[in-house]
């Protein structure tokens, strides 16, 4: 590089606009059935929250980072109309967007990557048949498996795996399988606290530290976002690397360029 | 192979007339680079065969995968030549991603592995620690930003449409190094300073993908396809 720039970066005038290093990521996350947005609390009572086409596209106008897209009624019959839905979003949206739900093999994620979207998020098929993590790793690269895991912790204070949206229980401890899963080839955690989802009351700080201290994958928090105050937590002290919310950008409680502007006045490395 | 897109795109008033080629080899973000350009009003043409590469007005070599499987994936369509054709007449070339590595002579993934040798330098992998001796995760999958080298080569190029220090969206595991750093265009930090984008008379390739970068991203895509093929 020529010395003229190298003396623009010392004197600090090419950093106009941020400073050289990772940005957090905010990820809006819309909950699909039946092609509409839902969200319930602590993963019951759903709302309607609109056309997730038409959010999706408004986020990504807005600033969101990445967008992900969960079919919560996924079942055989409607992986076609999962396709299809993830076609149309594609066709407005230009940020990058993850599709999870009833994905069970190489077949199902071929087609959904080539109707679009960039990453897939993989749950309870991952953990019946984790080599599907492997698979899915090697035939598309690390960088769009998403092993999703949503745990609670129990009075024990332990963190444990549940399944099928939070219905089964499992015993496997939440931090050991995300290590399992990364070694596999997972290139992201998608950590979701049950305790902490739809309650407004923060994220899960300890659990999304223990997992971004050590694992080598970024870790995207998600539930209990409710306030800008909780976001600034999550990324100091959760150490997370993205974080993700559905309905308070939903329903409008806090909006993006709102959200990135105070994390930013926070000291918070964040794309504006 | 002839990809069959669902693409269902509403005709835009203002349709453009060139021709727009994206090579297909079995790799990577067609339908993304494909929507990027069909939002401009082109109606783009994801080939596999030589005389659409060599026809093209504009032509796009996208991809995200391995060096080796793309470079072989390319002699077997025998697509090496004309490629070297098509950038030798001086019409518009855009590499995206794995696009701008393969330009390059060599690349150290998983062994060796000769590149077009279009552009003269190698593909480094990034390093697992930075300097400071952080771990450094890769691959880098993040929006980061590029930083120009050259005021007035930058105001020529396809980038002309960003601020310096615009964010852009990265996928990759490895980086380009030229051996002649006049065709460094931006540069971009993750663990080491290295070079995000190259402009090389009709060549303008980047690590990062505009098509998923937001509108900055889509200005890009315009930009380029505002370069007039027939002045060159």
């Amino acid at each position: 590089m020529d010395k003229e720039v190298n003396k623009e970066y010392k004197s600090g005038s090419l950093s106009k606009g941020g400073f050289r290093g990772l940005t957090k990521r905010i990820i809006p996350c819309l909950d699909i059935k039946d092609g509409r947005t839902v969200k319930g609390t602590n993963f019951v009572n759903l709302r309607d929250a609109g056309d997730a086409v038409e959010l999706g596209a408004l986020y990504a106008q807005q600033g969101a980072d990445e967008l992900v897209f969960l079919d919560i009624t996924a079942t055989i019959e409607k992986r076609k109309t999962l396709s299809k839905l993830v076609n149309r979003i594609a066709h407005h949206i230009n940020i990058p967007f993850t599709v999870g739900g009833g994905i069970s093999s190489v077949d199902d994620v071929s087609v959904l990557l080539q109707n679009g979207a960039d990453k897939i998020s993989i749950n309870t098929s991952a953990f019946k048949n984790p080599q599907l993590i492997s698979d899915l790793a090697s035939e598309f690269g690390s960088q769009c498996v998403v092993l999703a895991i949503d745990a609670r912790q129990e009075e024990d204070g332990e963190w444990y795996v549940y399944l099928n949206g939070g219905r089964t229980k499992t015993n496997k401890i939440c931090f050991d399988w995300a290590k399992h899963g990364v070694m596999l080839g997972a290139g992201e955690i998608l950590l979701t606290s049950m305790n902490h989802d739809g309650t407004k009351q923060g994220f899960a700080i300890d659990l999304t530290k223990q997992l971004a201290e050590n694992l080598p994958v970024p870790v995207i928090a998600s539930g209990g976002g409710g306030t800008m105050q909780h976001f600034v937590d999550v990324f100091e002290n959760g150490k997370a690397d993205a974080a993700l919310a559905a309905s308070i950008f939903h329903f409008k409680e806090i909006a993006i360029p709102e959200l990135k502007t105070f994390l930013k006045a926070k000291n918070i490395n964040v794309r504006l | 192979m002839n990809t069959t897109l669902d693409v269902g795109f509403k005709k835009l008033e203002t349709e453009k007339e060139d021709k727009v080629a994206i090579i297909d080899y079995n790799l990577g973000n067609l339908f993304s680079v494909y929507h990027a350009c069909a939002s401009l009003g082109y109606n783009p043409k994801i080939t596999n065969q030589k005389a659409d590469v060599i026809d093209a007005d504009y032509l796009i070599l996208p991809g995200v995968g391995a060096f080796g499987d793309a470079m072989d994936t390319l002699k077997r369509l025998d697509l090496v030549a004309p490629i070297k054709e098509y950038i030798a007449t001086g019409k518009p070339f855009l590499g995206v991603c794995l696009g701008l590595q393969l330009l390059f002579t060599e690349s150290e993934e998983f062994g060796n592995h000769k590149g077009l040798n279009i552009v003269e330098g190698v593909v480094h992998k990034f390093p697992s620690i930075d300097k400071m001796g952080n771990i450094l995760k890769v691959p880098q999958i993040e929006w980061n930003q590029i930083f120009l080298t050259d005021k007035t080569k930058w105001e020529k190029s396809p980038l002309n449409c960003c601020k310096n220090g615009d964010f852009m969206y990265f996928v990759h595991s490895y980086y380009v190094l030229p051996s002649n750093k006049s065709v460094v265009l931006s540069t971009t930090t993750y663990g080491l300073e290295y070079c995000s984008s190259i402009i090389s008379n009709n060549i303008f390739a980047c690590q990062f993908h505009p098509e998923k970068s937001g509108q900055h991203g889509i200005e890009i895509y315009k930009s380029f396809f505002g370069q007039n093929v027939h002045a060159l």
